[in-house]
């Protein structure tokens, strides 16, 4: 019966010196501990959210560059593409001008060539007809140097030539 | 008769410490060492007329004047009376005759006083019987063995946990070192696993009062089991003890009751009048029966723990017979060490789960008390009464 029976001075013992522990415990030694946890576990929190943050930043950043890259890549593309319909275009243009100024000098070297031709002919033409006309003569001196020829031919003429 | 309860303890300490320590190689030397510690009592025995396990188990569970601590030596406590006289302080050592080591009445200031059946009674010197008349005024205030190992329990806890304290203002921003890391886990489980779960949102509150008891309990529960002068005092098996705890409980639940606690004990919500009726007394009984409940569990596990590693070896004894039968003595020791090991591992494991019971059940407590709108309020708490 001793053994479940409480007793008084040991309960008063019991009290005061509990509580007094209970107080200069938490005091001295759960407060700071429990705030130094909760401190450091806020630090842990927002030293991992801000890894997580960075990261992100980092994933943006990459694809940035990437786009950037991208972009470079694209902007050398059309550059390039510029330059090639430029040189396409010089050249073209180069070779019409070139084609033109070709064919206006055999145009006019055509044209001189046939001016050339041209006065040969009538040289020619003039040459021909002297040379013709002094034959002529020739053959005529020695024809009507008889009296009948004479008048065969002034006869033969007569017929060609139709009274119009 | 007490230097039998010494030797128990003796045994007790060697069984626990050497029988792991040695292993079964050296069954043989443990063997001659039981048979030594079996041998004395043949000699007080004779003179005590038996032994009387009983007894002994008794008296080393309850609280006492004195500390044991090998054979005749023994640390008188200062026992301090209050009487209608006043108050009066002496050692307890004047309970005992020098030489003899006999009770004997002690001649105070106010009164005569002695020792019955371990308690401080006024002692009429002329009658040489109790003053009972003059025994109801006093009140009985001493060092005990159990103040004595609240002491030391306060002392331990402040030796560590100042400690610990300060380990965390030097180490801020660092990770945990020496004794920082072994109980950070625990004020952690304390926190996250016993209040917040149990509380709520205002667990933080409640957080020095559930680390305290939760510590207070477990070193005194560990030292306990220390079989040698600091422990081994019956202290959480001390039903004063815990009645200490559980009524501190008690007192902050009612303190931070709101109106929801009061109106499940009082009207319980949607319940009809006619149940009511019946309900009510319940809720007001269990009410008083769950820290009723706290005090006894405590006090119940420890204590058993006490008697049964006690008993074995009491065993050896009983069947020594006071050294008629050395051979039956000493063969009941191997086994009772070996038992007695196992209960030590055992014990071990409740000191630690006994203390987390009556915290995780002073949470739930404060945590119904501070509930604010009602959710599975009741299938709570008789499940984790019915928990242990």
């Amino acid at each position: 019966m001793q053994l479940v029976m409480p007793d008084t001075g040991l309960l008063i013992w019991m009290m005061i010196t509990f509580l007094i522990v209970l107080i200069l415990l938490k005091k001295f030694a759960w407060k700071p501990i429990l705030t130094m946890i909760k401190e450091r576990e806020d630090s842990i929190d927002s030293a991992l959210k801000s890894a997580e943050r960075a990261k992100e930043e980092m994933r943006s950043l990459q694809s940035d560059n990437e786009k950037i890259l991208a972009q470079a890549r694209h902007e050398r593309d059309q550059m390039m593409k510029e330059a090639r319909d430029m040189k396409d275009n010089i050249v073209g243009e180069a070779k019409g001008k070139a084609k033109e100024e070709a064919d206006k000098i055999l145009a006019s070297a055509r044209e001189a060539i046939q001016n050339e031709k041209m006065a040969a002919i009538t040289e020619l033409k003039n040459q021909v007809a002297l040379l013709s006309v002094d034959i002529a003569e020739k053959i005529l001196k020695r024809e009507l140097s008889d009296e009948n020829k004479q008048r065969d031919l002034i006869g033969d003429l007569l017929k060609d030539t139709k009274l119009n | 008769m007490r230097i039998n309860s010494i030797l128990a303890r003796i045994v007790l300490f060697v069984g626990a410490f050497l029988v792991p320590a040695l292993g079964f190689a050296r069954y043989e030397d443990e063997k001659a060492d039981s048979a030594k510690s079996a041998a004395e009592p043949v000699k007080t025995e004779k003179k005590a007329e038996g032994f009387n396990p009983g007894e002994m188990i008794i008296e080393h569970i309850s609280d006492n004047h004195q500390w044991h601590i090998y054979g005749k030596l023994a640390i008188p406590l200062p026992c301090i009376v209050k009487t209608d006289k006043g108050f009066e302080c002496f050692s307890s050592g004047n309970f005992r005759n020098h030489e003899t080591h006999e009770l004997q009445p002690y001649e105070g200031k106010n009164y005569t006083y002695a020792l019955k059946e371990g308690k401080i009674v006024v002692w009429d010197k002329v009658a040489d019987a109790e003053n009972e008349t003059a025994t109801k005024t006093l009140l009985d205030v001493s060092i005990t063995k159990n103040v004595v190992t609240l002491f030391i329990v306060v002392g331990l806890m402040f030796l560590i946990f100042f400690n610990v304290a300060k380990t965390y203002k030097k180490r801020v921003g660092q990770t945990t070192k020496g004794m920082q890391s072994v109980f950070e886990p625990f004020i952690m489980f304390v926190r996250d696993d016993i209040a917040k779960t149990s509380i709520g949102k205002n667990y933080e509150r409640y957080m020095p009062y559930l680390l305290t008891v939760f510590f207070f309990i477990w070193i005194s529960n560990m030292l306990g089991l220390v079989p040698f002068f600091p422990g081994g005092a019956n202290f959480t098996g001390n039903i004063t003890i815990t009645l200490a705890l559980a009524l501190l409980t008690f007192v902050i639940t009612l303190i931070s009751a709101k109106k929801n606690y009061w109106r499940h004990i009082f009207a319980m919500p949607g319940v009809p009048i006619g149940v009511l009726v019946i309900l009510t007394p319940i809720e007001i009984f269990g009410m008083f029966l769950k820290p009723m409940v706290l005090m006894i569990r405590l006090f119940a596990n420890i204590t058993a723990g006490h008697i049964i590693a006690l008993s074995f070896y009491a065993l050896i004894f009983i069947f020594a017979k006071g050294g008629e039968s050395m051979g039956a003595g000493l063969g009941v020791s191997v086994a009772s060490v070996a038992f007695c090991v196992f209960m030590m591992f055992l014990e071990l494991l409740v000191a630690f789960i006994q203390a987390y019971v009556f915290t995780l059940l002073s949470a739930i407590y404060f945590g119904s008390a501070v509930e604010e709108h009602h959710h599975e309020e009741h299938s709570d708490s008789p499940a984790a009464v019915a928990a242990h």
